[in-house]
C-alpha cells in the first residue's frame, strides 16, 4: 500500500541525512563527516547544500545520489542539491562523534591544527598520530598521499601496523 | 560528468559585459586546460610509480588537479554562455583549441623529469590560488580557496623530491640534472601574460604574474640550495601554449584523453 508521505520538515531531512554514509568510510555518516551545510524546506521542495571535501573525490558523486535515492525512498521526489566551496570544507568540521567512529574503525581521526599550512617546512616534524589499533602514540608518516585524497599513509613503531589517517585539512 | 547545481551565491555571477564576459571565458579555461592536461599526465603514472607509496601520491595529486580543472570547466561554460558543457569543452575541442602552457604536456620521461615538472607547476600553482582566493571575482575565489589547501600538499610533495633526488645519489643526481636542462625553459611561459592575461591583469581581475614573482622564486632558490643544485641560468622562455601554437606532445595526449567521446559521442557512465 502506497500511503502520502507527511510534508517534509527540516527535522525529518536532517533525521533521513543521518543514514546516509560515506561510501568509502561506511561508518561515518555525511553529518560526522560535516559536508551537510544547510537544510531549506520550502513546501514540498527541499534543497541540500553540501561542502566538497577535496576537488576531486570521486565520493562526491555518490553521495549526491545517496541522498537523492534516501529521500526518495521517503516520497520526497523534489529536491535539489547545491555544491558550495566556499568557505572550504575543513576536518574541523567533523563531529566527536564521527572522529570516535573513525578511530573504531581503524583510521586515525585528524589531529587540529596541523595542517600543512607552511610550504617552506619541509620534512617537518611529522604530526603524532596515535595509532589507531594499539593507541601507541609512536608512529612515523610513511606518505602524505593515501588510499583516498582525505588519508595519509602511517605505520606503527610499536605494533608495526600500518594505518590510515584522516589528514587535517583546515 | 553531471553538471552539479550551484548554489545561489554561485550562480550570482557579477553581470561582466559581453567582451570582458569572452575574455574572462578564455582565462578560466586556459586554467581548466592546464589542470587537465597535467592530471592527465599523471594519471599516466598510475601503476607505474616507482613505488606504491609514491605511485599513490602521484594518483592523488592527479585526482585533485582533475577536480579543479572539473569546477573551471563548469565556470567557464556559463561564462561562454552557449550550452557547451564541461564535457564538451574538455572532449571536444582540438590541440589548437587548448590553452594549457608546454609545460603541463611535456611528456613524463623519468621520475625526475616529473617531479621537476611537478615542481615548476606546483610553484606557481601555489602562488597562483594564493592570488586568486583573494581576487575580485567570487566563483574563481572559491574554487582557488578549495584547491590551494590541496596545492600545499602538491608543493610540498615536490620540494621535498626534488631535495632527495639532488642530494641523493650520483644516478638521482644526474637525472635530475638532466631534468632541469631539458624543462626549466618551459617554466617562463607560466608568468609570461598573453594580451588577454595582460588586459584582465591592468583590470585587476587576476592576479598579476609579476606580483607572484619573488615569492616564487625564494622557493625555488630555497629548494634548489637545499638540494645542492647550483640555480639555473634563467634561460629565453619557450612560449606557445597558452595561444594554442603546442609542441606534438598535445595531439597524442588529446588523442587517448577524447578517444572514447569521439569515438561513441555523448557516451556516458
Amino acid at each position: 500500500m502506497v500511503t502520502a508521505a507527511p510534508a517534509p520538515t527540516e527535522a525529518r531531512i536532517w533525521q533521513l541525512l543521518e543514514e546516509v554514509t560515506d561510501p568509502e568510510v561506511p561508518v561515518l555518516s555525511i553529518l560526522d563527516l560535516g559536508i551537510v551545510r544547510q537544510v531549506a524546506v520550502e513546501g514540498e521542495h527541499i534543497t541540500v547544500t553540501i561542502t566538497p571535501t577535496y576537488s576531486g573525490c570521486p565520493a562526491m558523486n555518490a553521495i549526491a545520489t545517496d541522498i537523492r535515492l534516501r529521500l526518495l525512498a521517503e516520497g520526497y521526489p523534489q529536491l535539489t542539491i547545491h555544491n558550495q566551496l566556499s568557505p572550504a570544507w575543513t576536518t574541523d568540521w567533523m563531529t566527536p562523534a564521527g572522529r570516535a567512529k573513525l578511530e573504531a574503525y581503524g583510521i586515525a581521526p585528524p589531529v587540529d591544527g596541523t595542517a600543512t599550512g607552511h610550504i617552506l617546512n619541509l620534512f617537518g616534524q611529522d604530526t603524532a598520530v596515535r595509532c589507531p589499533l594499539c593507541q601507541s602514540e609512536h608512529t612515523h608518516l610513511v606518505s602524505q598521499f593515501g588510499s583516498t585524497a582525505c588519508k595519509a599513509l602511517y605505520q606503527c613503531d610499536d605494533c608495526r601496523e600500518p594505518f590510515d589517517y584522516f589528514k587535517c585539512h583546515a | 560528468m553531471a553538471t552539479p547545481d550551484l548554489s545561489p551565491a554561485q550562480l550570482a555571477a557579477p553581470a561582466y559585459p559581453a567582451e570582458l564576459r569572452s575574455q574572462l571565458f578564455q582565462y578560466v579555461l586556459q586554467l581548466a586546460d592546464t589542470s587537465l592536461i597535467l592530471a592527465h599526465r599523471l594519471s599516466e603514472w598510475c601503476g607505474h610509480g616507482p613505488v606504491l607509496e609514491q605511485d599513490l601520491a602521484l594518483s592523488n595529486i592527479a585526482l585533485d588537479l582533475l577536480g579543479e580543472a572539473r569546477s573551471y570547466y563548469q565556470y567557464a561554460a556559463e561564462l561562454e554562455g552557449r550550452g557547451r558543457t564541461e564535457d564538451d569543452l574538455a572532449y571536444l575541442r582540438s590541440a589548437v583549441e587548448y590553452r594549457n602552457p608546454l609545460l603541463v604536456e611535456q611528456p613524463n620521461g623519468d621520475f625526475a623529469y616529473t617531479v621537476v615538472r611537478q615542481f615548476l607547476f606546483d610553484n606557481f600553482h601555489y602562488q597562483l590560488l594564493k592570488g586568486l582566493q583573494n581576487g575580485p571575482d567570487a566563483r574563481l575565489a572559491a574554487i582557488a580557496e578549495k584547491s590551494l589547501k590541496e596545492a600545499a600538499y602538491h608543493l610540498k610533495w615536490s620540494s621535498e623530491w626534488l631535495i632527495r633526488l639532488g642530494d641523493g645519489t650520483p644516478e638521482s643526481r644526474r637525472r635530475l640534472d638532466k631534468a632541469i636542462a631539458t624543462l626549466w625553459r618551459f617554466a617562463g611561459e607560466l608568468t609570461t601574460p598573453t594580451p588577454n592575461e595582460s588586459q584582465l591583469q591592468e583590470l585587476g581581475l587576476v592576479p598579476d604574474y609579476a606580483a607572484l614573482l619573488p615569492a616564487m622564486q625564494a622557493h625555488v632558490a630555497h629548494v634548489l640550495a637545499e638540494a645542492t643544485v647550483p640555480l639555473p641560468t634563467a634561460p629565453v622562455a619557450q612560449l606557445g601554449g597558452k595561444t594554442g601554437r603546442h609542441s606534438e606532445h598535445l595531439g597524442y595526449l588529446l588523442a587517448e584523453l577524447q578517444y572514447l567521446q569521439r569515438t561513441y559521442p555523448g557516451l556516458t557512465w
